[in-house]
């Protein structure tokens, strides 16, 4: 998604000569030909996360549209009060990058994961939480932050995730798309964990399930249309996220629900309350939080049987 | 006349924090000739303009001494007297920490400490990007140099050679509990090893503030800081250099006695 993050700021760069990018030194060569083409629109600001956020807001205040990037859990909670202050409270039109959501820095360790950045940005007021699920949808956000004139939170995978698009997208903030339909349930996804979402739905199909899977790329605001409609024509909703299980997707659509008194997730599949003990790949962290195909599928259809519990 | 202005500020800040049984009054002392300076003499600005793409932009970033901004704004014609009886109160617009383009001429929101360098940084660079000739000048406190995110801005400045900012250090020599002195000690070297030109002012001194305000950038390509020694509580004697007054709200007794020596 990093590329595909470049792609995308290049193309809103090529429209809008207000877009320049900062970095906290992070992002070796892949913005390499970003600063050729726009001299003077690219800034590595150095290991400085809570003055880049704050040059932000200033360049934002004065007529500019910085986009600020750094390793996710840096980018959002080293500075976290200059993302509250100098640029919710003053509605700012920053997008700050978080490269790298949930276990995608596997072997880097707890410090670099991100899984409670969902739930510090989405509680933020004027805070726009945009979590593309593929490539294609990081590059059209890009395009779509860059127009939104107000704070955003844009979370994206590393390297290697997979398109699940098979060509651009209609990509609107806050307009959830739809990857599979179904009738018997739905999944709704966010960010880098939807093609397990999108396998655990073809699985279900072999079993003659007919499983719904959005990919509710916007976290904030939610695509309330979408939701009613897996309420009303789905029998279950299950959520899944690769970030925690307290404050995300999950726990969005749970209080969503609650205030609009429609039925809620049956579970929330996403990571447990606890940093990892052990180090290992994506891949493993995301087993040993229960993220896999086969225990999702497991999951949904006992679910689906009339278990009690998740 | 400037000290006028200044006596003028000083008066209204006793007022605010009287009527508004606010804290911070002592903060709010020892930066108004820093601001009476700025606003009616340095700053490029007019007040019937305040959204003037060019205007010369100031951020109060130790916001707890906002009643001196408030008083100075007032005072230079932003908005009128009447709206300090906004401060402090249900429904106001004038907050103990300015609110983000909460009233004409107020920049940006402070009030957490150490922001204010970072945005004004932001905002010189946006003037660079898009060659505007427009100058920021950032008014900090001693005390607020704790904070690192300070430092960071101070090392982002001048390498990114925006001489068109100008930090502005209300040093009165105490932070909120305690002297600042021996922790920013020496404290102009340690601009000055950050790359700064610095220059050390009596921060009282009115003309001199704005004959050394008045030939920023001291060094074209580099960013200017101005060291003002200042006394906290300036021009009432029982309030100077004692921090009760950093939380204590004057009382009507306080308030009749400050304004005899203020306007005496």
């Amino acid at each position: 998604m990093r590329a595909a993050f470049v792609r995308g700021l290049t193309a809103a760069a090529r429209q809008d000569p207000r877009v320049l990018l900062l970095t906290s030194d992070l992002g070796f060569k892949i913005f390499d030909e970003f600063a050729r083409e726009f001299p003077g629109r690219f800034l590595n600001v150095g290991v400085a996360e809570s003055n880049m956020i704050g040059v932000a807001a200033g360049l934002a205040l004065d007529g500019m549209r910085p986009f600020a990037y750094s390793i996710a859990p840096f980018a959002t909670l080293r500075c976290l009060e200059q993302v509250r202050n100098d640029v919710c409270y003053h509605q700012a039109a920053v997008t700050i990058v978080g490269v790298g959501g949930g276990y995608s820095y596997g072997p880097n360790g707890p410090t670099h994961h991100a899984l409670e950045d969902i739930a510090v940005m989405r509680v933020l007021p004027n805070m726009t939480v945009l979590c593309p699920g593929d490539p294609v949808e990081a590059e059209a956000a890009v395009c779509a932050a860059a127009a939104q004139g107000s704070p955003v939170y844009l979370r994206i995978g590393r390297a290697g995730d997979p398109a699940m698009h098979r060509g651009p997208v209609r990509f609107e903030i806050g307009r959830a798309l739809t990857l599979r339909e179904g009738r018997d349930c739905a999944l709704v996804s966010t960010g880098n964990i939807l093609p397990l979402a999108v396998e655990v739905s073809d699985r279900l199909r072999e079993r003659s399930v007919s499983c719904r899977v959005l990919s509710m790329h916007t976290v904030k605001p939610l695509d309330d249309a979408a939701l009613r409609a897996c309420a009303e024509e789905t029998r279950a909703l299950f959520t899944i996220e690769e970030h925690s299980r307290i404050g995300g997707l999950g726990s969005a659509i749970a209080e969503w629900s609650a205030m609009n008194r429609v039925p809620g997730p049956r579970c929330l599949f996403g990571a447990e309350d606890r940093f990892a003990s052990t180090t290992g790949s994506q891949a493993y962290l995301r087993a040993l939080n229960g993220l896999t195909v086969e225990k999702v599928v497991a999951s949904i259809a006992a679910q689906l049987a009339g278990a009690a519990s998740c | 006349m400037l000290q006028a202005r200044a006596r003028a500020v000083r008066a209204r800040i006793l007022r605010m924090a009287h009527d508004g049984k606010t804290p911070h009054v002592a903060s709010a002392l020892s930066c108004v000739d820093l601001l009476v300076a700025l606003y009616f003499s340095v700053l490029r600005i007019d007040p019937a303009k305040p959204g003037d793409p060019d205007r010369d932009r100031l951020l109060l970033s130790k916001g707890h001494g906002c009643m001196a901004q408030y008083g100075a704004l007032a005072e230079r014609g932003f908005f009128p007297e009447s709206t300090l009886a906004e401060y402090a109160r249900d429904g106001g617009r004038l907050a103990e920490h300015p609110g983000p383009r909460c009233v004409p001429g107020i920049e940006a929101a402070t009030g957490s400490l150490g922001h204010g360098l970072p945005i004004g940084a932001g905002m010189a660079l946006a003037a660079k990007l898009r060659g505007a000739s427009y100058r920021v000048f950032v008014v900090l406190s001693d005390g607020e140099c704790y904070e690192g995110s300070v430092w960071e801005a101070a090392l982002f400045t001048p390498a990114q050679h925006l001489d068109n900012l100008t930090a502005i250090v209300d040093y009165n020599g105490w932070s909120a509990m305690d002297r600042t002195s021996p922790a920013m000690d020496p404290f102009a070297e340690k601009w000055r090893a950050f790359g700064w030109c610095v220059r050390e002012i009596d921060g009282h001194d009115i003309e001199a503030v704005v004959s050394v305000l008045a030939a920023v950038p001291f060094e074209p390509g580099r960013p200017s800081a101005v060291i003002a020694r200042t006394v906290k509580g300036k021009g009432v004697s029982f309030m100077e250099n004692d921090l009760e007054w950093h939380y204590r709200p004057p009382n009507d007794d306080d308030l009749r006695r400050a304004l005899l020596e203020i306007s005496g």
